[in-house]
């Protein structure tokens, strides 16, 4: 079998490539944020069935999020952003009350700051208090001419408008992952649905695949020191199950299936919402074409990526090897003419 | 709902990829505001005034579905002109006897039937909580009435009901609840238009409604409002209950409450149920129309149920066992006897007062002045430790080497360890299976109570004391079976459908019942649920194999009928309103009832069927009296009798309040159950003075992550974890008056208690510009206490007891309290800091808020 041009970089079938033949249809997410209610029912059901343990009981003060981030302890994190922005579709809720700014940015900042700092411990990495407040104020004002005044919502005139946003973040499942491309024991490995799984009995912990993720999504276990991360509930879909997030979920926000079929009803549920006035409604993840292939986990948000505390523009880092090894190979090359040529050259 | 039942809100969710419109009504932006169309925050405890707004709107407009409202209400029925309204009494109804608080009810009657025995006695009707009963049937009330199906007679409940609501207009609306006027008019204008032939429009409410001294009459209003918009008995809707546990409502049908039995057949009163015959025909109510004139037989087969062959027509099925109340047993008067040291023992299963109930500290020092305490639970809850870490300990108020109490924890089977059935708020009946067996020395309630039984049987037996008679004569002899000797449920649910005594034949419906001894019922409304010997509750017909009602998922009680009073889908001729909106119609061809769900009339009884005069019973119901439960077959806009504060819902601020009443000279509801004990007290509100003492408002509720008082879940690490800390919600606004900061802590003081908690300062909570005053709002989670992986002060600990008069349901979503940053302090000191409050508010044990407000000058101090 010859290798896919694309087995670097650019779409790509996963399962065949990684040398399965007849690999059934290739399995994912498709995460409607437009529907989920930040129940959490996602990542209690995830830690039940894989049997994760806690993450720490400690208060963070990020709306109603106290999991923080995606971490060996926390395969599924729901985010929650409390926004001073309109919400298009909707009457702003604080219209006509006696308020003044808006806190939402300050809190998210304060918040930000009370992660565990160990980095990996299995805790939250603690945030960038402007970054947190950034996105909490919805995207930058960034010169461009609008419809509104900048600052419009932050001023005496009050916060009427509000929009709370939830949103259940997972391992992507990438096409090309590079937590897979990098790991040299073989313990990451694709399955036969195209889905990226960590084998707990091979994993050594050297830990190169973490800075690999571009997402940030697969972390060290303290006191173990595996790497852990979703594994699409691997054992369940190859008894024909459910994912146990999926499964749980009561408003079909987190929908798994077949990846061709739910880039069509993703497709159709955002034209579905820009009808009905929703019109910053897009998917994130969803493109074959993008910089890691498209994810077998993919979203549709209701803000800018970075807004949820997602990479706008992930790159998988094998991208760059041809082009390193080529370039690689012309110094080589280079250097050995250089040194050819000096030696003919003294010869002459 | 989003926050409190995700899972159901799953619907809401369907309903609205359908297309269909969602208003939230909230003090705080939550989880459920996120998703909605629209939310509107309001000031806790105002929705009457809400309500009303939209009463008004659409009597004002014309807007009720007419031809639904002349069928199918009391609209055109002409009330008595002794009727006095609050209008006319500065918040008073007439009848108020201010010596008890309650109301004669004589001058609320329909024209005519003001000595037909429809008034009832609203004292005893508060003290025993007898609107309870309500749940299955409606109040007595003769079936003949007068009507001017015009609408304009001064006196019929159409033209009483707009000159009630005729001052609930959008201004006052804003005045009273804080909604800006524009958005009031957005919700008013939504629902009604939702109205008519072609569309419906549902109301769901939740604990947020009921937990108030106006509760049952905040339901009464949502009530009013489907009623005159044509959204009961209909496709999509209704007015929806959600309830606070996976099985409440089965808890009411078969109670465990003190003054109901099985089928909310009225647990007997020493006094006006002396006998048998008195106990039944109060029930029955001789010459009413309806179902209910075969009570005496429901009555006759429950007592078969319970006294098996001892029970014979000769010596009145028994009846002379049954135990009588003798005034309020409710769980907040007897909290107060155990402080007074009446009570002895008490049993407490799954249930967490020490957190969960109003007044924890009462609560507390209530349970520590025991002989004996059983706590039967899935985890060492709060309400079994509170001897040894109650906050009482740390302020001496009680010592665990001299608390007296003596308490046996016992290990109970969670619901995946034993079978059995939930009955949910559609009044659906679901079996579950056993799917492990429980751990070590954990056992069922059914194990439990059986063998419990079982055991005080064998102690007494060949006693010769008449008063152990009752115990000795039960009909006490359930299979059982496995290591564990576990009953049968399916046993207990065959006995609860009913048997013919003499085959053991179960019986197909309460039709079926009989006075005379030859049927035994556990339950006559769940009768039915085992026809043919078949578990029905069992039944899993997928969806796709069934029209779309699901009739054969589950058992729905009664009858198995989905919707009730679904006649009203139909118009008076008994055909479907529209097309789209069809569900049960009269096939004229085949001469009866039919339609996706089980008709709730008479089968073959014609749409043009009239009762001859002075019929009774159900043969009195006529073709169009699609509110068959009802005495005179209508829904009721008015009430004439039934709810023991008022035949319409009328705006009371809450027991506590910085506000004073915007509509009347009345405060807060004449009639709301008060308990004047020491322990117990109430913040001052206007007129009184001293009310700025506790300028903020203060709610509580739940948050998804955790269930109820945290017994289920700050046990649990998964879900103890995601909210893993008591904290306190705050607008910035009020944060930046009372000096608090995100993350930081705050203490909440009230005449009762000091808790602290973490601030989330969060853009969620907003203050409210009311009668041109700033009220902030404040909300805290009411999960947490101190045991568990996760722990906080309980903010039920801030509440004192005051009650609706109805149900007898405390007021615990509103009350006044003071905020101020930093932690509360311990020990000794904490008490000193709630005595200087109640010193600057006047609050003594000896000073009782009034429950009548006195005119200006008359000294309401």
């Amino acid at each position: 079998m010859t290798p896919d041009p694309n087995s670097l970089y650019g779409p790509l079938d996963p399962a065949p490539e990684a040398g399965w033949s007849q690999a059934p249809p290739r399995m994912g997410f498709f995460t409607d944020t437009s529907v989920c209610i930040g129940c959490k029912a996602c990542e209690v059901a995830c830690k039940e069935w894989n049997d994760v343990p806690t993450s720490g009981l400690d208060l963070l003060g990020m709306s109603y999020d106290n999991t923080g981030a995606l971490t060996a302890n926390s395969w599924r994190h729901v985010a929650f952003v409390e926004q001073p922005r309109p919400a298009g579709h909707r009457t702003p809720p604080f219209a006509g009350n006696p308020t003044d700014g808006s806190v939402s940015p300050a809190s998210a900042a304060v918040a930000a700051g009370t992660g565990n700092p160990t980095g990996t411990d299995p805790g939250v990495p603690p945030g960038d208090p402007d970054a947190a407040a950034r996105m909490a104020a919805g995207p930058e004002f960034l010169g461009m001419p609008g419809s509104q005044p900048p600052g419009r919502t932050g001023t005496a005139d009050g916060r009427s408008d509000f929009r709370w946003l939830m949103m259940s973040d997972v391992c992507k499942h990438c096409t090309h992952a590079a937590c897979l491309d990098v790991c040299p024991t073989g313990a990451l490995f694709r399955t036969e649905f195209g889905t990226v799984v960590v084998q707990e009995d091979i994993c050594n912990g050297c830990g190169y695949c973490i800075p690999a993720c571009p997402y940030g999504v697969i972390d060290q276990r303290k006191g173990d020191g595996r790497a852990w991360k979703c594994t699409l509930c691997y054992d369940r879909i190859g008894a024909g199950k459910t994912p146990a997030c999926a499964q749980a979920c009561p408003t079909e926000s987190i929908q798994y299936g077949p990846l061709e079929e739910l880039r069509e009803r993703a497709a159709a549920r955002v034209a579905t919402l820009h009808e009905r006035g929703v019109p910053e409604a897009r998917l994130y993840g969803h493109d074959p074409d993008d910089g890691v292939g498209g994810d077998g986990a993919f979203f549709l948000l209701l803000d800018e990526p970075e807004v949820y505390g997602l990479p706008p523009d992930p790159v998988v880092t094998t991208r760059d090897l041809p082009k390193m090894w080529k370039r690689a190979g012309l110094a080589a090359l280079a250097m050995a003419a250089a040194a050819v040529a000096a030696f003919v050259g003294g010869s002459s | 709902m989003a926050e409190a039942h995700p899972v159901g809100f799953q619907w809401v969710m369907e309903a609205k990829r359908r297309g269909a419109k969602v208003f939230h009504v909230d003090p705080r932006f939550t989880r459920t505001s996120a998703l909605a169309d629209t939310y509107l925050p309001i000031r806790a405890g105002t929705d009457i005034a809400l309500l009303g707004g939209v009463v008004r709107y659409i009597l004002e407009n014309e807007l009720d579905f007419r031809e639904y409202v002349l069928a199918y209400t009391n609209a055109a029925t002409i009330v008595s002109d002794q009727f006095v309204d609050t209008e006319d009494g500065d918040g008073i109804f007439s009848g108020f006897k201010p010596e008890t608080g309650t109301y004669d009810q004589t001058s609320w009657q329909y024209a005519g039937q003001e000595n037909g025995g429809g008034a009832e006695d609203t004292e005893e009707a508060r003290e025993t909580a007898a609107g309870l009963r309500h749940e299955s049937h409606g109040s007595p009330i003769p079936g003949v009435v007068r009507r001017d199906e015009t609408l304009q007679h001064p006196n019929c409940v159409y033209q009483i009901l707009k000159r009630h609501y005729a001052r609930y207009t959008p201004e006052m609306v804003e005045r009273v609840c804080g909604i800006p006027q524009e958005k009031f008019l957005e919700l008013a204008r939504a629902w009604t238009e939702n109205s008519g032939r072609e569309r419906t429009g549902v109301l769901i409410y939740s604990v947020g409604w009921t937990q108030h001294s106006v509760g049952v009459q905040y339901i009464r209003t949502g009530a009013i409002i489907q009623s005159l918009l044509g959204n009961i008995g209909r496709p999509g809707g209704g007015v929806l209950a959600l309830r606070g546990h996976a099985s409440i409502q089965g808890s009411t049908d078969i109670p465990t409450l003190f003054n109901l039995l099985p089928g909310y057949l009225p647990m007997p009163h020493h006094a006006t149920h002396p006998t048998f015959d008195a106990w039944a025909s109060s029930i029955r109510h001789p010459g009413q129309k309806g179902y209910w004139g075969h009570a005496r037989a429901y009555c006759a087969s429950l007592l078969k149920a319970y006294w098996g062959d001892k029970a014979t027509p000769e010596n009145d099925f028994c009846y002379g066992y049954m135990p009588r109340l003798t005034g309020d047993h409710g769980t907040y008067q007897q909290v107060l006897n155990m402080i007074d040291g009446k009570v002895k023992g008490y049993f407490l299963l799954g249930q967490n007062p020490a957190v969960g109930s109003a007044h924890g500290r009462a609560q507390r020092l209530g349970m520590a002045n025991l002989d004996w305490l059983v706590v039967r639970d899935l985890f060492m809850i709060e309400s079994a430790t509170f001897w040894k870490n109650a906050p009482e300990v740390a302020t001496g108020e009680i010592v665990p080497e001299q608390c007296r109490t003596e308490v046996f924890f016992l290990p109970a089977a969670s619901h995946v360890e034993k079978e059995g059935t939930f009955t949910q708020t559609q009044r659906l009946l679901q079996w579950r299976e056993k799917a492990v067996e429980p751990p070590g020395d954990c056992r069922s309630e059914l194990w439990f109570f059986y063998h419990l039984g079982r055991k005080l049987r064998e102690k007494l037996a060949g006693s010769d004391k008449p008063r152990d008679r009752a115990l000795l004569d039960l009909a006490w002899d359930y299979p059982t079976e496995g290591p564990l000797a576990e009953p049968s449920a399916e046993a207990v649910l065959r006995e609860i459908n009913g048997f013919e005594v003499a085959t053991g034949r179960p019986l197909g419906g309460f039709t079926e019942a009989r006075d005379d001894g030859s049927t035994a019922m556990g339950c006559w409304i769940y009768s039915g649920v085992y026809a043919d010997g078949v578990n029905q509750a069992a039944r899993r017909k997928p969806r796709h194999e069934q029209n779309w009602v699901a009739g054969e998922w589950g058992w729905a009680w009664p009858a198995n009928r989905r919707t009730l009073y679904n006649r009203a889908s139909a118009d008076r001729e008994g055909r479907p309103w529209s097309e789209r909106k069809k569900y049960v119609w009269w096939d004229e061809e085949k001469g009866e009832w039919t339609g996706y769900d089980v008709p709730d009339f008479e089968k073959t009884k014609p749409p043009s069927y009239r009762p001859a005069p002075g019929t009774s019973g159900p043969e009195g119901i006529a073709g169009d009296d699609a509110f068959v439960m009802q005495g005179d077959g209508k829904a009721w806009l008015y009430a004439p009798t039934g709810v023991v504060d008022g035949p319409m819902p009328t705006h009371y601020e809450p027991a506590e309040s910085p506000l004073r009443n915007p509509l009347y000279r009345q405060q807060a509801n004449p009639t709301r159950k008060v308990y004047p004990h020491p322990v117990n007290s109430v913040n001052p509100s206007p007129p009184e003075e001293h009310s700025q003492v506790f300028p903020y408002v203060f709610t509580v509720s739940r948050l998804t992550e955790h269930h109820t008082a945290g017994g289920m879940s700050r046990t649990v690490p998964p879900l103890a974890e995601l909210q893993p800390e008591m904290f306190v919600e705050v607008s910035p606004e009020l944060a930046a008056e009372a000096g608090l900061t995100h993350l930081g802590w705050a203490h909440l003081v009230s005449g009762r208690a000091v808790i602290e908690a973490k601030v989330l300062v969060t853009d969620r909570l907003t203050p409210l510009r009311v009668e041109d005053r700033i009220i902030h709002q404040v909300w805290l989670p009411y999960h947490f206490g101190f045991e568990g992986l996760v722990t906080g002060d309980s903010a039920n600990d801030l509440f004192g007891i005051t009650l609706d008069p109805n149900v007898l349901i405390q007021e615990s979503k509103v009350g006044t309290c003071d905020v101020r940053p930093g932690r509360r302090p311990t020990g000794a000191a904490l008490r000193e800091l709630v005595e200087d409050y109640r010193r600057r508010a006047g609050i003594t044990p000896e000073r009782h808020a009034p429950v009548v407000t006195p005119a200006d000058g008359e000294g309401a101090r």
